[in-house]
């Protein structure tokens, strides 16, 4: 038996998934990148020192969902998103983006034109602006309709320093609303999920979010990090990496929708495992974790932000989750193939 | 494969019928389950209702789960 | 309302408790630890999750069995899914945690990255949906499952005829749990004082369906459902009979079960198949155990159509997922369990499969 494993002469779809695989496919690059400052912290995005001592944080991301557009968004609202969200994971607010177009020769003029203009919403939302950017149209079948890259600069206020290597004995962790919900509003425009009910994904720029974390927190906020693939479960768990920290969850505290569960329950996902656009996890010292949840829940992307557990302590790396019952287990990477191409 | 969950029917459209599992709504088959009714609850297994849950019996085991609240002061020798 | 009985803290403890004192005089009676079989593998993954095990004590062996469809599925069988679906023109239909299940030359998963078309399903009507979008393929069904998926797999093909459509094939790898309880108690090699009964297979068959086991090997047969208070419930009452000396069958789950089950579904499975004798992986071939299509349905069966003949597969050596489908070794008391064998890279199918009793365990690992 042959199992999938880092031996396999192919790349496997599991590659691209968040989790497990995805890790060790980059573990093998960074082994020939060398690491880097940035690339070796693996955060959302990296700092970035100009001479005069300011920061930039700067990121990239590229964009392959499949299909274009879904309930709640499209590549187009996704692409911005992503990479302002990136940024705000690093408390920095954009500066200019780019945007690097590959288009499949025969896609609909018309199905460009509206993911253009969703780019425009999402910045005009977000306040961002794309500055730069590049388009290549290649014959039918060398790419799936459309692909996006985008890049992001932003400028990091003085004193901000965030990172998942931040994480401290008694953090709090919070997150700003109920998880899972873009994994499935793609499941459903894919048709591949046999429920019906108001899936829509939670695609959002959070970067306003982020400021009224910071405005009420300032300092105790030591981490925050923008949940997309492999969702919580493998946010907590590359943080546990960086930090060598113990971060416990109670899982009855983790908000999700009625149709979400409805969701998981039937088809037998983990909700901690999906993906989601528009969510963030922050890990606040306690002393100022109510002022920060009061001022996510004052935010309208963060109305149902809650409490959902803490670093018990820092020397083990491990995620662990109460369960409703009492036992604790443990929380892993997510292994292998979640959900392909789900941003 | 044995993952069924309950959900109430909350409307049928000739063979089918559509069912709330809590927030989302499944269509499912009812050729094993024909005289399901809107209303009734039901067990959903590969978009089939498998059987009818018969809510009397469902009730006489919340009530005897209920009745173990107000024994427990009452816990029998051995128990930890 | 919901159905289900959500169980306070104190009345779960409280249940915990009469099992412990329920435990110690069982064990005093079997003069050792008291084995109770978790036939299907949704109750391990119940079990593991609610951290029942731990709860109920020393006194008490919580041992894994054979309901887990994909876990028992034949390893030859896995290999003539990934031969079927690597096949031109030919896309194969799943349920969807075979999808990792490692055959000889990969999974299912690694078939699809090598550009084979494989379509994970939550409905087998999803097959003929498939089947009529793309009538220049065959459309074949992985049909693995107990006597809860049979029928409706039955509805599948019987739907198929309706609609005329000719590219809808079945790999029949069905099969029914009673028999293969029968062999396990028969075979001996671990001694089981009572039995979890699967309670979903139950709503088909019907509770009465365990009684030839209760009488003929004096086993106490409980059905089950699913929520931790479902579970403690039953292993009371299975208890209390060890404790008393009783074998008899009884229905813990009947708000879905009755004494004689799902009549029509059983019907509408007999009408398509056959009993025929199947192999269990880890447990060998066991009479009458399995389903195959009866002759009048043989138009719809792959092996026929494609002329397929089911290899001989090896186990990988350092795999034991026969023994724990039997009963006989617990995941943790596996070598490789959590070691050579994680759900990232599994040896066999326990560790792959939603219902086995290895990923169950793994996933709900007490930290």
């Amino acid at each position: 038996m042959r199992p999938e494993t880092r031996d396999s002469e192919l790349v496997v779809l599991g590659h691209g998934g968040g989790g497990r695989l995805m890790q060790e496919l980059i573990d093998d690059c960074l082994a020939v990148l060398g690491p880097a400052n940035g690339l070796g912290q693996l955060n959302d995005a990296a700092y970035l020192e100009l001479s005069g001592g300011e920061r930039l944080a700067f990121t990239t991301d590229s964009f392959v969902v499949s299909p274009l557009l879904f309930p709640g968004g499209d590549v187009g609202r996704l692409a911005v998103c992503g990479t302002v969200n990136d940024l705000a994971a690093m408390g920095a607010q954009p500066l200019g983006l780019s945007l690097g177009l590959v288009v499949e020769e025969g896609l609909e003029r018309e199905t460009l034109a509206q993911i253009t203009a969703s780019i425009r919403g999402a910045c005009e939302e977000a306040g961002a602006k794309i500055v730069t950017g590049d388009t290549k149209v290649v014959e039918r079948g060398a790419a799936d309709r459309l692909f996006i890259n985008t890049s992001g600069v932003g400028l990091v206020p003085p004193g901000v320093e965030l990172g998942g290597e931040r994480a401290r004995e008694g953090d709090v962790v919070l997150v700003n609303g109920p998880l899972a919900d873009h994994a499935l509003a793609i499941l459903a425009a894919r048709e591949e999920l046999p429920l019906q009910g108001d899936f829509r994904s939670d695609c959002a720029p959070l970067n306003g979010l982020v400021a009224a974390m910071l405005a009420a927190g300032g300092g105790s906020v030591h981490t925050i990090r923008d949940l997309t693939r492999g969702g919580l479960a493998a946010a907590l768990n590359e943080i546990a990496r960086q930090s060598g920290a113990h971060l416990e969850i109670v899982e009855e505290t983790v908000p999700l929708r009625p149709a979400a569960k409805a969701a998981c329950d039937l088809l037998g996902y983990d909700p901690l495992t999906m993906a989601n656009e528009g969510k963030l996890l922050a890990l606040v010292a306690p002393e100022r974790a109510n002022d920060v949840l009061d001022a996510m829940q004052a935010h309208a992307l963060g109305r149902e932000a809650a409490a959902i557990g803490e670093v018990k302590g820092l020397g083990e790396r491990r995620v662990t989750a109460r369960t409703a019952l009492g036992p604790t287990r443990i929380v892993d990477l997510p292994s292998g193939e979640l959900l392909p191409r789900i941003c | 494969m044995c993952l069924a969950v309950p959900g109430r029917v909350e409307r049928i459209e000739e063979s089918v019928a559509v069912v709330d599992v809590g927030g989302a709504t499944v269509r499912v088959r009812l050729d094993l389950c024909p005289d399901a009714v809107e209303g009734e609850w039901v067990l959903v297994h590969a978009g089939f209702a498998l059987e009818k849950v018969d809510e009397e019996y469902a009730k006489e085991t919340l009530a005897l789960l209920a009745e173990m609240d107000s024994l427990k002061d009452a816990l029998p020798e051995g128990a930890p | 309302m919901s159905p289900l009985p959500q169980a306070s803290r104190e009345a779960m403890e409280r249940l915990v408790a009469d099992c412990r004192a329920l435990a110690a005089r069982a064990a005093q009676r079997v003069g050792g630890r008291v084995h109770l079989m978790e036939v299907c593998g949704t109750h391990s993954h119940a079990i593991a999750r609610a951290g029942i095990r731990a709860l109920l004590g020393d006194d008490v062996r919580l041992v894994s069995g054979p309901g887990c469809p994909v876990c028992v599925t034949d390893a030859g069988q896995i290999d003539l899914c990934l031969q079927v679906a690597q096949r031109p023109n030919t896309i194969l239909a799943t349920f969807g945690d075979m999808v990792r299940v490692p055959g000889s030359e990969g999974s299912l998963a690694d078939v699809r990255a090598r550009g084979g078309r494989v379509k994970v399903v939550y409905s087998p009507m999803e097959v003929l949906t498939v089947a009529q979008q793309e009538p220049q393929c065959d459309v074949v069904m992985a049909g693995v499952g107990f006597e809860t998926t049979a029928p409706t797999i039955a509805c599948m093909v019987q739907e198929a005829a309706r609609l005329g459509l000719r590219n809808v094939l079945l790999l029949s790898a069905h099969k029914l749990v009673p028999p293969a309880l029968s062999a396990l108690l028969a075979a001996e090699e671990v001694r089981l004082h009572g039995l979890i009964c699967p309670g979903h297979v139950s709503v088909v068959i019907g509770s009465n369906a365990y009684r030839g086991l209760a009488d003929e090997h004096g086993v106490p047969c409980v059905v089950a459902g699913f929520e931790p208070a479902d579970i403690l419930l039953t292993i009371r009452m299975l208890l209390q009979q060890v404790a008393d000396g009783d074998a008899r069958v009884e229905n813990a789950y009947r708000r879905a079960v009755t004494p004689e089950g799902n009549r029509r579904a059983v019907e509408a499975m007999y009408s398509v198949f056959d009993v025929d004798e199947a192999s269990w992986r880890g447990i060998g071939v066991i009479p009458g155990s399995g389903l195959a299509l009866r002759d009048e349905w043989s138009a719809f069966d792959v092996m026929d159509r494609f002329g397929l003949v089911t290899p001989e597969v090896r186990d990988h050596p350092a795999c034991h997922c026969g023994e724990v489908l039997r009963g006989a070794r617990l995941p943790a008391e596996c070598a490789a369990f959590g070691k050579a064998c994680t759900p990232a890279r599994p040896l066999g199918p326990c560790m792959v499969s939603s219902e086995g009793a290895c990923a169950a365990e793994y996933r709900y690992r007490a930290a």
